[in-house]
């Protein structure tokens, strides 16, 4: 029982991340229908930014502990925002209201890009930090086993729900949200209205970055290592978070990167480390051939 | 009125110069805001166990400098590609009639490779490495050129018959001439039993499904370690025989260079596999050629065009992906066992997504459906990539900035125009663009 409650503490800190970085594929899926390869490599290179900027403001003695939890979250955020919307700019641009596949490649070459990018700007080899904000609150004790509630933890849940709290009222009570969900439902009529949907695409990918530099910045704290490789499996995780959840919907990515998060953690817990990829996939291809369109998806209207 | 236009420009130059100026100067700013924080600052492991800052500012100066100059280069591109347009007419008809001559001549240099002088080696083996692309290509242009289905985990079919000869050949001893077809229906089984559960999905749903199955044989091959040997894969895979004769370096009786009775070669060996995957690519192309035309292949692409006024002609749509998939998948499984038994060393390293990626660029790039816009394209992309070889670790990094721009710059794939495969009288040359890719 108490080793199932630290589970369930792990696995909603990891989910929390999934559904960060999968917010942000659902997003652009939504607005231009395509899958952004290169968003898994947005979370990475946000995750890097935070290590830059941690060891700059740690081992300059500048700052320690909360205070610089905090700068290094904004830093990641406008840096990886600007990765965002350049990636944009460069390879989706010119290819909108081209056929489908093209984006796709596109992205898939960003992906190997930016992988590669960021292999030869700081190398190959893992990256480690010492814990940032060590310590934590033991919430139960039962047959020795001591359940544990990581300072770390409860911050990646306080700054996700923040975060979330404010992408919903961006999303639902502001013009750039009311814009997003324009271009979402219809782009050429949004654009008959006087949208500028090139501006709101554009800031589609940069809120996308900046959430996914959220995620990444916790990563790094939570895990303390990183290296170029890590945004190919959180990116096709929290893909398979969006896609479980019903792409397009916002909730829905937030509910599939939290059940993606648990039934990882339980299954590494419980059953085998090796084989805890397997189980998320596995969930993945059995929610979408009984419920086609995710959890929360809406049912697509087949036209003739 | 074009000498109206003209010299309007000209009255525009200084201020669209100026204006370029600007937009290069911001592009500039955008470099700096990119570069300066992950190249110009690089954390190193000090000798202490921590991190530690390095900082390389003149690499952050020439970025940004590239970035000012290649933005101010693309404008003034830009502004001469918008002014007087020659006629293009006459360049089309010229490119057209010379494009009826590429697939021959391509296919008269792929079989003569071996025998043009300066040929060693090195080149017989790029050779290889190329033809088996283009072999995965036009596979996987059954899946996703010709029926629409878009499949993002196409490794695992190539691995399926990777393992499968590797393990027949290691365990029971069999040849490769019995393993080839053997790997090749195991793949197809595989490509039955996981294209079954999601021909409900669509579009990027499939995409997505396909990618994780390609992970979880992946992620099985690596740590089912009793059947796989696990991440150090399986060693000392049997080579192919020619009829029964071996390719021992030494000669010896039983050997191709004993049998014919010429000097014992390494060099033998390495021609006799390219002939092999020429062969084995040559077959793929004329089984897609053929069933193109057949019921089948124009089911395929039918389902591609629009599925449901298939359904409401009484396709069987299930069947048709189907067999589609398994197509694919044998084809790959082929190829899987040829990579086998050309590397005599195989292990789940080599069958990452990338290499599914990898494919699929090679398919869009060449232009879906097209043949030999296939064959040029991995032409392109794999003898391109072996050219970049000195950049070292810069290579993947050019090689995934090549697929951005190709596709930039030709979204509709290197070759543009596609012949019908059915046609009422004359057999007229459409544009890539008036062709469905599907949505399954």
């Amino acid at each position: 029982m108490a080793y199932a409650l630290q589970q369930l503490i792990n696995g909603i800190s990891l989910g929390m991340i999934y559904g960060l970085i999968a917010v942000g594929y659902t997003m652009v899926y939504g607005i231009i229908g395509m899958i952004n390869f290169a968003h898994g490599d947005v979370f990475m290179i946000g995750a890097f930014v935070a290590l830059i900027s941690l060891v700059m403001l740690v081992s300059g003695g500048i700052m320690d502990g909360p205070a610089a939890i905090l700068i290094v979250l904004l830093v990641s955020m406008c840096v990886t925002a600007l990765y965002g919307w350049t990636v944009e700019r460069i390879a989706y641009r010119p290819l909108r209201g081209s056929f489908r596949l093209a984006p796709l490649i596109s992205a898939i070459g960003m992906s190997i890009v930016l992988q590669n990018y960021m292999q030869v700007a700081q190398g190959a080899r893992v990256k480690p930090i010492n814990p940032v904000l060590p310590g934590g609150v033991t919430v139960l004790e039962a047959d020795a086993f001591v359940v544990q509630f990581s300072y770390m933890q409860m911050l990646i849940i306080a700054v996700t729900l923040a975060v979330l709290a404010i992408f919903t009222w961006l999303v639902t009570r502001t013009p750039l949200g009311r814009a997003m969900r324009a271009c979402e439902q219809d782009r050429k009529m949004a654009s008959l209205l006087g949208i500028d949907t090139d501006r709101t695409i554009s800031l589609t990918f940069v809120i996308g970055a900046a959430l996914a530099a959220v995620a990444g910045t916790m990563y790094l704290l939570r895990y303390g290592v990183i290296d170029f490789y890590i945004g190919f499996l959180a990116g096709v995780k929290a893909f398979t978070a969006a896609v479980l959840g019903g792409i397009g919907s916002l909730p829905g990515a937030v509910l599939g990167g939290l059940l993606i998060g648990l039934i990882e953690t339980f299954w590494s817990a419980y059953f085998s480390v090796q084989y805890k990829d397997v189980a998320a996939f596995s969930i993945l291809a059995i929610t979408l051939i009984f419920m086609p369109t995710g959890l929360l998806g809406r049912a697509e209207v087949e036209k003739v | 009125m074009s000498s109206a236009t003209a010299a309007a420009s000209a009255a525009q130059r200084p201020s669209a110069g100026a204006a370029a100026l600007k937009d290069a100067v911001l592009t500039a700013l955008i470099a700096l805001g990119l570069f300066a924080p992950i190249v110009g600052l690089r954390t190193d492991v000090s000798p202490t166990g921590g991190l530690m800052l390095r900082q390389r500012w003149g690499d952050v100066a020439i970025l940004v400098g590239l970035a000012f100059a290649g933005r101010l280069a693309l404008l003034a591109w830009r502004a001469m590609r918008d002014g007087p347009k020659p006629a293009s007419a006459g360049r089309a008809a010229a490119l057209r009639k010379a494009g009826a001559f590429v697939t021959p001549v391509m296919l008269v240099l792929a079989v003569a490779l071996p025998f043009v002088p300066g040929t060693g080696r090195y080149e017989l083996d790029l050779g290889i490495l190329v033809l088996t692309y283009v072999m995965l290509g036009w596979g996987l242009n059954i899946v996703v050129g010709l029926a629409g289905l878009l499949d993002l985990g196409y490794v695992a079919f190539y691995a399926v018959g990777a393992y499968a000869y590797a393990l027949l050949a290691t365990t029971f001893g069999l040849s490769f001439w019995i393993c080839l077809p053997l790997a090749g229906i195991l793949a197809a089984f595989w490509g039955v039993l996981l294209g079954f559960p999601v021909l409900r999905l669509r579009g990027d749903y499939l995409a997505i499904v396909t990618l994780a199955f390609g992970e979880i044989i992946r992620i099985v091959l690596t740590n089912w370690v009793s059947l796989t040997n696990g991440p150090n894969g399986i060693t000392s895979i049997p080579r192919p025989t020619f009829f029964g004769l071996t390719f021992s370096a030494g000669g010896g009786p039983g050997s191709f260079a004993d049998f014919f009775g010429i000097e014992p070669s390494p060099t033998h060996r390495v021609v006799f596999l390219y002939y092999l995957i020429l062969a084995l690519a040559l077959l793929t192309n004329w089984v897609s050629i053929r069933l193109r035309r057949q019921p089948l292949g124009r089911a395929w692409e039918a389902l591609r065009e629009d599925e449901i006024a298939c359904r409401a002609l009484g396709i069987n749509v299930t069947t048709t992906k189907l067999t589609a998939f398994a197509l694919g998948a044998m084809f790959a499984g082929f190829a899987g066992s040829f990579f086998a038994t050309r590397q005599g060393f195989i292990s789940p390293e080599s069958f990452t997504f990338i290499e599914s990626a990898i494919i699929l660029a090679i398919v869009v790039l060449g232009g879906m459906g097209s043949q030999i816009g296939i064959a040029i394209a991995a032409l392109v992309m794999i003898g391109g990539f072996e050219v970049f070889r000195d950049l070292d670790e810069y290579r993947m990094l050019v090689f995934g900035g090549a697929m951005v721009l190709i596709m930039v710059a030709r979204p509709r794939g290197l070759v543009g125009s596609r012949t019908p495969t059915v046609a009422l009288g004359e057999r007229k040359t459409i544009g890539a663009e008036h062709v469905a890719e599907g949505r399954g």
